[in-house]
């Protein structure tokens, strides 16, 4: 009869009610889109990494996988190359433009020995110093064509080829061209390396972090497995500012809400209370609503998260990749109940104590 | 409490409220006796504490002291638990603005009522017969703005008589009613003391509705005169 009651109550203000359950659903959204987004981000980045088809990667020191700029002295390449077992070794320079953009420098000649080249889809390799290859996902994100120019870090640079996705970066540059233009001359930031046998890579990581002492080599596997939020500097930390300023949506929409339907309710409490419902059952019917709404904006807001990524993919064909993230969905539903049962807490508690006469005259 | 005594019982009881600087005497020594199955109406003027006094045998508010024994049990010194378990199935409770939850039907609302005591099951035939008796048995799934004032109200007291209490408070049952439902409301309240032998304490400021008891109590000035 309780849950009958607690369902009445919440359809009987139904616009109050869908609100609450909106706002709670935008905090679930809020939280998991950016999951989604640092997850799909990292997880695009892994996923292009593992498509270079390399058995190491090499990077120089310090805690995060994201580099941006040449920190590398590129004459090691010729050293690692010549290393046993050792089929060849190549670089990269990367140079971010913005949080999201960055250009890849490749020496085309090495890297093309390393896995093959890229699969073209519209024209070919680089004809020209300020050639650029771009990927279809870009191509088709920026409505890009074979002999088309783009303007990045200050430089004009011409489509030269559209190639399949999934490899390295979604714009890759002339290493030498790239070096020259943002001061990194002889430098870079990533170092691939093929191996001739698979077996042979655990001894020749060995011998490459002898070697080259400060800088960090991986295998691939190893590598990619570092993309997580973690490895990110100051990301998990952004992402729990998110959770909380969630939190603090939910608590205040589910305070405002809860007070006022415990003013609008006076008389109702003052009836409950004259047929001997204890302070308790008054305030297990709020918390009920409460947790009612929360389930329910909680679904909602799983379900908005799928349109947030319509929205990012096909709509605002950003650059952005969210990833749908089941495993959050329970905690981003948890954190929603609890941001609620505290908004709930106050306009209970005052609920439960209300005096039953004051409550029975209030008109 | 023992055969022959009183199931209302209540001597030298007062009640003094605290408004602001100024103490209130609602009560100033009341001394009453109501014997089970009895109907009595109390009357008086406004502010002679015919409330109050409702409210102190309702278990709405303690008194400030006397003694008051409802069905055998001492109220004076109990706890706001305790009152509160009296209330759910000792005392039921009839309101003039009929007071029935908005979102829930006829029927919801008695069955909240059984809920809030902890009865489960369906409704014991007895009371069946009861709806029968108060002519609400088609009408109990309708909200209460589909329904009369005089079926609201009969639905208010089927609420207030579904835990069988021992004792039935009514505060102005017919003070929002006209003339014809107000003899049909008055009317089922002497069936419920004659039929089921209910105990009823009414208050009214109406004579004529006073008189269906059998008893009238009046009050001025805290005391009953």
């Amino acid at each position: 009869m309780t849950n009958k009651l607690v369902f009445e109550n919440l359809k009987h203000r139904p616009v109050r009610t869908l609100l609450g359950v909106i706002a709670i659903a935008v905090q679930v959204t809020m939280v998991l889109t950016l999951v989604g987004l640092s997850e799909g981000m990292l997880n695009e980045q892994a996923s292009r990494a593992r498509g270079v088809g390399a058995d190491i990667l090499i990077r120089p020191p310090g805690g995060s996988i994201i580099v941006s700029g040449g920190q590398m002295d590129a004459r090691f390449i010729p050293f690692i190359d010549k290393q046993p077992h050792v089929n060849v070794a190549t670089g990269t320079l990367i140079f971010g433009t913005d949080l999201f953009n960055y250009l890849t420098g490749v020496d085309l000649a090495t890297f093309d020995r390393l896995n093959g080249g890229f699969r073209f889809l519209h024209g070919g390799p680089f004809q020209r110093p300020d050639d650029v290859l771009v990927d279809e996902v870009y191509a088709s994100q920026h409505k890009l064509h074979v002999g088309d120019t783009i303007t990045n870090t200050n430089h004009k640079w011409r489509v030269s080829g559209i190639y399949e996705p999934g490899m390295l970066a979604r714009m890759v540059v002339p290493l030498a061209t790239l070096q020259d233009l943002t001061g990194n001359t002889g430098k870079v930031s990533t170092m691939y390396v093929k191996v001739d046998n698979p077996a042979n890579i655990p001894g020749v990581i060995a011998e490459l972090s002898d070697k080259l002492k400060t800088y960090k080599v991986y295998s691939m596997e190893d590598y990619t497995s570092l993309f997580s939020a973690t490895n990110i500097p100051m990301l998990t930390d952004f992402i729990w500012v998110v959770v909380g300023v969630g939190v603090l949506v939910g608590f205040l929409v589910v305070f405002l809400s809860m007070y006022t339907a415990v003013l609008e309710r006076t008389r109702e409490i003052g009836v409950l209370k004259a047929l001997g419902a204890s302070p308790g059952y008054i305030l297990n019917i709020l918390l009920r609503e409460t947790v009612l709404l929360a389930i329910a904006g909680s679904i909602l807001g799983i379900l908005l998260s799928y349109v947030t990524r319509f929205i990012i993919r096909d709509l605002v064909r950003s650059s952005l990749i969210q990833a749908i993230v089941p495993r959050w969905w329970l905690p981003a539903a948890g954190i929603a109940i609890v941001g609620a049962l505290l908004g709930c807490l106050y306009p209970g508690l005052k609920a439960a104590r209300q005096d039953a006469i004051e409550a029975l005259a209030y008109d | 409490m023992t055969k022959g005594e009183p199931i209302i019982s209540i001597r030298g009881l007062r009640k003094t409220y605290h408004v602001g600087e100024v103490d209130v005497h609602a009560l100033r020594g009341v001394d009453l006796d109501v014997q089970a199955g009895e109907f009595v109406s109390i009357v008086g003027p406004s502010g002679s504490g015919k409330s109050t006094l409702f409210h102190i045998v309702g278990g709405l508010t303690p008194p400030t002291s006397g003694t008051i024994h409802i069905a055998g049990r001492d109220l004076l010194g109990m706890s706001d638990a305790e009152r509160t378990e009296l209330r759910k199935n000792t005392v039921g409770f009839v309101f003039q603005k009929y007071n029935l939850l908005p979102t829930l039907t006829a029927h919801g609302n008695i069955e909240i009522a059984r809920d809030i005591a902890h009865h489960k099951g369906p409704l014991d035939p007895q009371f069946v017969a009861v709806l029968k008796l108060l002519g609400i048995e088609s009408r109990l799934d309708h909200k209460p703005r589909a329904l009369s004032g005089g079926e609201q109200q009969r639905v208010a007291i089927a609420r207030a008589i579904v835990n069988r209490p021992a004792i039935l408070l009514a505060d102005e049952p017919t003070g929002n009613l006209d003339t014809e439902n107000s003899n049909a409301v008055l009317g089922l309240l002497r069936d419920l003391n004659g039929s089921l032998g209910q105990t009823i304490l009414m208050i009214t400021h109406n004579p004529e509705a006073a008189g269906y008891a059998d008893r009238i109590v009046r009050m001025r000035d805290g005391h009953i005169e």
